[in-house]
């Protein structure tokens, strides 16, 4: 047995059915061993989406992505990938190849320092010296990836690594690390004060963020908040985390979020933060929201709790299980006033603005598309305008909705969506992207075909960077600067191409007829919309 | 406003990269920086000063935790701890300044520790001011290189307890 086979074997262990990957010389023997397992492998067409992909498929299945590339240029691409997974704490193995290990550090063809590089955006990295050492990281990396706040752990293994024989193979069957042991259980005195914070409370706010999801904990807030009937606002990456019809889900919060949520943030007297960081772009200045309330911030993350706003009780543990224990208290409470105020917000909310005429409305759309899809659909948002649209009109139903939130990156939701797709091929998944984030990531539409992976993709076209177009608008007085995608290819022509069924869309008559279709059909598809070029968020 | 770190990491290679990749970035300051393996091989401690604003310095804490290879972490005041720094000096003296260069050390507690026909070696070990103070006064001289240990602290043994 050689490491390479080592290798696989953890990744066999450790119930690992599918991985995305590239390959190169340098990681040649890890995928040669991995031809003698079951363990699927599909080849992207970039690295980057290698890792888009597991996270996809890692949000999707609850379990750890894992993505391999090689070294060098390989192991640079995947870059990208590792620190949008970062930022949204998404589970994965990043396994790269790496030149000789008697050659590290002499640059030779196709090295790079890829531990180095991504230190500030991986949980944790190795760099594996000694072929006995694989059984050991393979087991702390997927402990590391999977636990407390998780996140993605790289192995970088040197070609001469992966060929050295390994005597003895024994996969551990525990993780032995003095220096890592996540908090779980929250403190019980601290989830006691809970229930005296609700009975002093006249108008209290839940703040779920991606947190509550990542910890499988939805119908545990769904059974909390209806308790004692507490409305609920989101984040971005909370978006689902309670059905868009729930009368207690009074939607995002943010600039781009609803009115109403923000207003329930800004006038409750109680904030419990769930599992959300407080960051930027859903507060704007987190100072104003602790001065006269009592906030509660429950996080598996400690650094997370106080780093943007300090708070009055802080409950470090897995979100569920807080939850669990939670459930074991009990307040007396009516906050029926409350709500009321909040729906007689929620009513006076101006409907959205005004379609363009001639063109493809893409609330509209949205708005119908979120209703015909499966109830347990998974979603995945791009970046940009489409991204905005898709916060405040994708109604959630019982699925899943995805999207690069702390990051922002762009070409996310086509290979992401191949990733979800592969997670569970019985769930429709559909990806919604601007012409400019599917232009970033049309090459994996070779992925879905080779590996027949249906995604059905829109995309909404108006030739511009329409989010940045509408910032230099509003900002350097419409002096467009590199914002304009002209030249963009004919997509009637790429879909043939790649043969995949294709439906254009330039205006709002018959769209529903057409969404059915596109939904309808049962391989991939392939949907362009035409929007105004000058189409705003707003 | 100052405090001290003492970080007991895992003695592998990359982890002061680490560590001091996560000040660089997070933008917290390093004002001084001293390691060395502690009595156990297999951790090293780590001896940071830094200054912020108390959440700058709560998140330093926070995010040292973070990493997977810190063991432990210890943070005080200077006022709590036992701060020493070492340093050494290399002047070029003549006949004449010889004798008030002898005087500055045995004032500031420094030793001659190495000497040629023009130059000479001054060693200190004493608190961060101390050490501070004799470059001040060794300023007027011709000061030829400079070395510092940067400070190394142990929280007192009456707090410690």
């Amino acid at each position: 047995m050689i490491g390479a086979d080592a290798i696989v074997k953890c990744l066999e262990k450790e119930g690992v059915t599918t991985l995305f990957g590239y390959p190169g010389v340098a990681i040649c023997p890890f995928f040669n061993s991995i031809l003698e397992t079951k363990i699927e492998t599909i080849l992207v067409r970039s690295e980057q989406n290698a890792a888009h992909a597991a996270s996809g498929y890692a949000r999707v299945s609850g379990k750890v992505g894992v993505c391999v590339a090689t070294s060098g240029p390989g192991a640079t691409n995947l870059i990208t990938g590792i620190a949008t997974a970062y930022a949204d704490s998404i589970p994965l193995i990043c396994i790269t190849g790496q030149v000789d290990s008697k050659l590290l550090g002499s640059d030779v063809f196709q090295e790079a320092d890829v531990t180095g590089a991504c230190e500030s955006f991986v949980k944790y990295s190795y760099l594996i010296k000694d072929v006995s050492d694989i059984p050991r990281v393979m087991k702390e990396a997927f402990h590391i990836a999977s636990t407390g706040r998780k996140g993605p752990v790289l192995i970088d293994i040197p070609i001469d690594i992966q060929n050295r024989q390994i005597t003895g193979f024994k996969y551990p069957d525990s993780v032995h690390m003095r220096t890592y042991k996540p908090t779980v259980k929250g403190h019980a005195m601290q989830i006691g004060k809970i229930g005296k914070a609700l009975e002093k409370s006249r108008k209290p706010v839940i703040l779920a963020g991606g947190g509550v999801i990542l910890s499988g904990a939805r119908k545990n807030l769904h059974d909390f908040s209806h308790k004692y009937g507490i409305p609920v606002v989101s984040t971005m990456m909370g978006i689902g985390v309670l059905p868009g019809d729930d009368p207690l889900y009074y939607g995002m919060i943010g600039n781009n979020g609803r009115s109403y949520a923000n207003l329930a943030m800004k006038e409750s007297d109680l904030l419990i933060v769930i599992g959300a960081r407080i960051a930027d772009r859903a507060i704007s200045s987190p100072d104003l929201v602790a001065k006269n309330t009592v906030l509660i911030h429950i996080d598996v993350d400690p650094a997370e709790i106080g780093k943007n706003v300090g708070p009055t009780i802080p409950i470090v543990g897995d979100i569920k299980s807080i939850f669990e224990d939670l459930a074991g208290i009990s307040a007396k409470c009516d906050f029926s006033e409350w709500i009321k105020t909040l729906d007689g917000y929620r009513r006076k909310e101006p409907s959205r603005k005004k379609p363009r005429r001639k063109y493809v409305d893409p609330a509209g759309f949205i708005s119908i598309l979120s209703d015909k899809m499966d109830d347990n659909a998974v979603y995945v948002a791009d970046v940009g305008q489409n991204q905005m649209w898709s916060c405040s009109y994708y109604k959630a139903k019982k699925g899943r909705f995805l999207t690069s939130g702390g990051m922002g990156t762009m070409g996310y939701s086509v290979p992401a969506a191949i990733g979800a797709k592969k997670a569970d091929k019985r769930l429709q998944v559909v990806a919604v992207c601007g012409d400019g984030s599917f232009q970033m990531s049309m090459n994996e539409l070779a992925t879905m075909m080779q590996h027949k992976i249906p995604v059905k993709i829109i995309v909404f076209n108006n030739g511009y960077l329409g989010l940045v177009r509408e910032y230099q608008h509003n900002t350097y007085n419409a002096n467009y600067s590199m914002v304009s995608l002209s030249g963009g290819p004919d997509l009637a022509c790429i879909a043939e191409a790649y043969g995949i069924p294709f439906i254009r869309i330039t205006d709002n008559t018959g769209m529903e007829d057409k969404i059915d279709e596109f939904l309808k059909e049962k391989g991939a598809g392939l949907m362009e919309c035409m929007l105004d070029p000058l189409d705003t968020v707003k | 406003m100052k405090r001290l770190y003492s970080i007991l990491v895992e003695n592998r290679s990359g982890v002061l990269a680490k560590v001091s990749g996560l000040f660089a970035r997070r933008c917290f300051n390093i004002d001084s920086l001293a390691v060395g393996e502690t009595d156990d091989p297999s951790t090293s401690c780590i001896t940071i000063v830094s200054s912020g604003d108390k959440s700058t310095l709560e998140q330093i804490e926070k995010q040292l935790n973070k990493k997977i290879d810190v063991v432990k972490i210890k943070t005080f005041s200077e006022e709590e701890s036992i701060s020493l720094e070492l340093m050494l000096v290399k002047i070029k003296y003549t006949r004449s300044n010889r004798r008030e260069i002898m005087e500055i050390c045995e004032i500031m507690d420094a030793k001659i520790v190495d000497m040629s026909r023009n130059l000479m070696m001054i060693q200190i070990c004493d608190t961060p001011e101390r050490t501070a103070a004799l470059l001040t006064m060794l300023k007027g001289t011709a000061i030829m290189e400079v070395a510092r240990t940067g400070t190394l602290a142990l929280q007192k043994c009456s707090l410690s307890e």
